[in-house]
């Protein structure tokens, strides 16, 4: 398997969308990846029963942080019920690349940052085990 | 430094009367089956043996022979092949004592690595020896290792933590750590050589300006035993700690050495069998040193496997190790240097063992081991390296390091080269 460091990766790496924090955000969590060190926090705008506004803060690989910033694309504007099915599966989607089985955490920490600021706020329940990336 | 480790070189090769010819790193290279195979279907280049280094036939063999011919359980059968396995692990501890020049071999003790090391002189003579306000000095590059036990220690007791910081170039601030030994320390603890900057520290001097402040010293040697001369009688630590999987041994034996009236006074680390001299329900009496600190069965194959590694460094020279590493790393420097974006972390490559870390312009460490591993081969360490403090030190998050052994060949550098040269290509820079 070969990861391929594609344009609009390195585009979402360098120029990240909705980078920065919410004043008084609704949802927020934060987390880091202890293998490499890299570093997530997330602030949700919640208005009714959408994602009304995203912003995140990180520092860490291209995979890391531009996934976080395609994340971000993705919520924003979506019910909190279409951003809480949101799994594994549509960060791979979004990424478009194969991912090799060391960086999946790289892939999946934003995502995870997402479901505990969910969760933290009270609008998904808590997963099982939200450090399991175990496939 | 460099000059006062080889004038323990020569001490070492005339004690031991052996004078070993350098053999060229390619030919050593035959010894070791695993840089034969490929990865990404291409040769693989191994640059991470400051990680875990790898292992020749000679090690692999005399490992698979004990368990084919010898193995059962040490330290209690008084049949035939018991007596020989108790034979073969005591043999290779008197090849450790004599590798560090260790006066006696119950000085050495067998632990799981270096970090089993740390801990247990952390406990043992830890909790025994230190006291609430007591003062335990560390640095600021060291590996979580050695900075991790000395924290929960200073939790258990109540003691203080203070650190040798460290200038732009990695190396230690010595004029502060003179301050800092007016503060009459019970502890100076600081790593040989840093597993990320590569920077080797003056030991000889350090422990005996310790030593006249009344402070018992602990050196990490981990990164140290395996690439140079290391006499612990001329340095005169008191302990010193090393894995055996980073000298071309197998994982899962590590060494303690200490000073022999410090082990004596110290209580064991853990109980269980073979520690015990005698056992009643409510009491026992503890066994001699060395077995006082190994309790259980030990890793019996893995210290054959560590004698044999020994074995095979010892007919390299290690003189001739790090003499090869010397020339390796300033290659090494010497061609980074050239690549454009690219900033090494460190001193100069005449103060530093076989260790670069570096940053290629903005690819994060991760994006670029993918890249050397998938493009070219090349193994290389990404991330903090276990040394978090020292990376907020240089302001970073994270940083590429390569590293070199007795079978790094100048043209693994040039293809770690290329791939950097792909990388650039892959970012755009």
């Amino acid at each position: 398997m070969s990861m391929d460091y594609r344009e609009y990766i390195l585009d979402h790496y360098r120029h990240p969308r909705n980078y920065g924090k919410l004043e008084h955000p609704d949802a927020h969590a934060e987390d880091s990846n202890p293998l490499c060190g890299d570093q997530l926090a997330m602030d949700l705008q919640v208005e009714g029963d959408r994602v009304t506004a995203v912003r995140f803060q990180g520092r860490g690989c291209a995979i890391s942080q531009a996934t976080a910033s395609m994340l971000s694309e993705m919520i924003e504007g979506r019910t909190v019920e279409e951003v809480v099915r949101l799994g594994k599966d549509d960060v791979l989607d979004a990424l478009g690349i194969p991912i090799s089985p060391a960086r999946m955490k790289c892939a999946f920490l934003s995502l995870r940052v997402l479901h505990r600021s969910l969760a933290l706020a009270g609008l998904e329940k808590p997963p099982a085990d939200d450090d399991d990336d175990d496939e | 430094m460099v000059s006062s480790d080889n004038t323990l070189a020569t001490t070492i090769q005339e004690t031991t009367g052996q004078y070993p010819t350098a053999r060229s790193a390619a030919d050593i290279r035959k010894d070791f089956p695993i840089l034969s195979r490929q990865v990404h279907g291409k040769p693989l280049v191994y640059l991470d043996s400051t990680a875990s280094s790898q292992k020749p036939y000679s090690v692999i063999e005399a490992m698979s022979a004990y368990y084919e011919t010898i193995n059962a359980n040490v330290h209690r059968g008084v049949y035939e092949i018991s007596e020989e396995a108790t034979a073969k692990m005591e043999k290779a501890r008197v090849k450790v004592a004599r590798f560090i020049n260790a006066r006696q071999s119950k000085q050495i003790i067998f632990t799981r690595n270096t970090t089993e090391s740390i801990n247990l002189v952390a406990y043992s003579w830890g909790n025994s020896n230190i006291s609430a306000g007591d003062v335990i000095v560390l640095t600021e590059m060291e590996h979580h290792s050695n900075l991790v036990p000395w924290q929960l220690l200073a939790q258990r007791t109540g003691a203080r933590l203070e650190f040798i910081p460290i200038t732009d170039e990695g190396l230690l601030r010595l004029d502060i750590y003179e301050q800092l030994l007016r503060q009459q320390p019970k502890l100076v603890a600081f790593t040989h050589m840093s597993n990320v900057l590569g920077t080797i520290n003056p030991v000889q001097q350090m422990v005996a300006q310790a030593h006249a402040a009344g402070a018992t010293v602990l050196v990490d040697a981990a990164q140290s035993v395996p690439h140079m001369p290391v006499d612990v009688q001329a340095l005169d630590v008191d302990f010193l700690c090393f894995s055996s999987h980073k000298m071309l041994g197998p994982t899962g034996i590590g060494v303690l050495y200490g000073k022999r009236e410090l082990l004596e006074a110290m209580p064991p680390f853990m109980g269980g069998g073979d520690m015990i001299r005698t056992v009643g329900l409510r009491q026992s009496t503890w066994n001699d040193l060395p077995w006082k600190f190994e309790a259980g069965t030990p890793s019996i194959a893995e210290a054959v496997g560590l004698g044999a590694a020994i074995d095979y460094l010892n007919e390299l020279g290690m003189a001739n190790v790090r003499q090869h590493e010397q020339e390796i790393t300033a290659y090494a420097m010497e061609q980074l240097q050239a690549v454009a974006e690219l900033t090494i972390y460190g001193p100069h490559a005449s103060q530093r063992g076989g260790v670069v870390s570096f940053t290629l312009g903005d690819i994060h460490p991760h994006d670029l081991a993918s890249i050397l591993d998938q493009e070219v081969g090349v193994a290389i360490r990404a991330g903090h390296h276990c040394a978090q403090p020292l990376m907020e030190r240089f302001g970073l998050a994270a940083t590429a390091r390569a590293s070199f052994y007795v079978y790094t060949i100048p043209e693994d550098i040039d293809v770690l080269v290329q791939g950097l040269h792909k990388a650039l290509q892959i970012f755009n820079l």
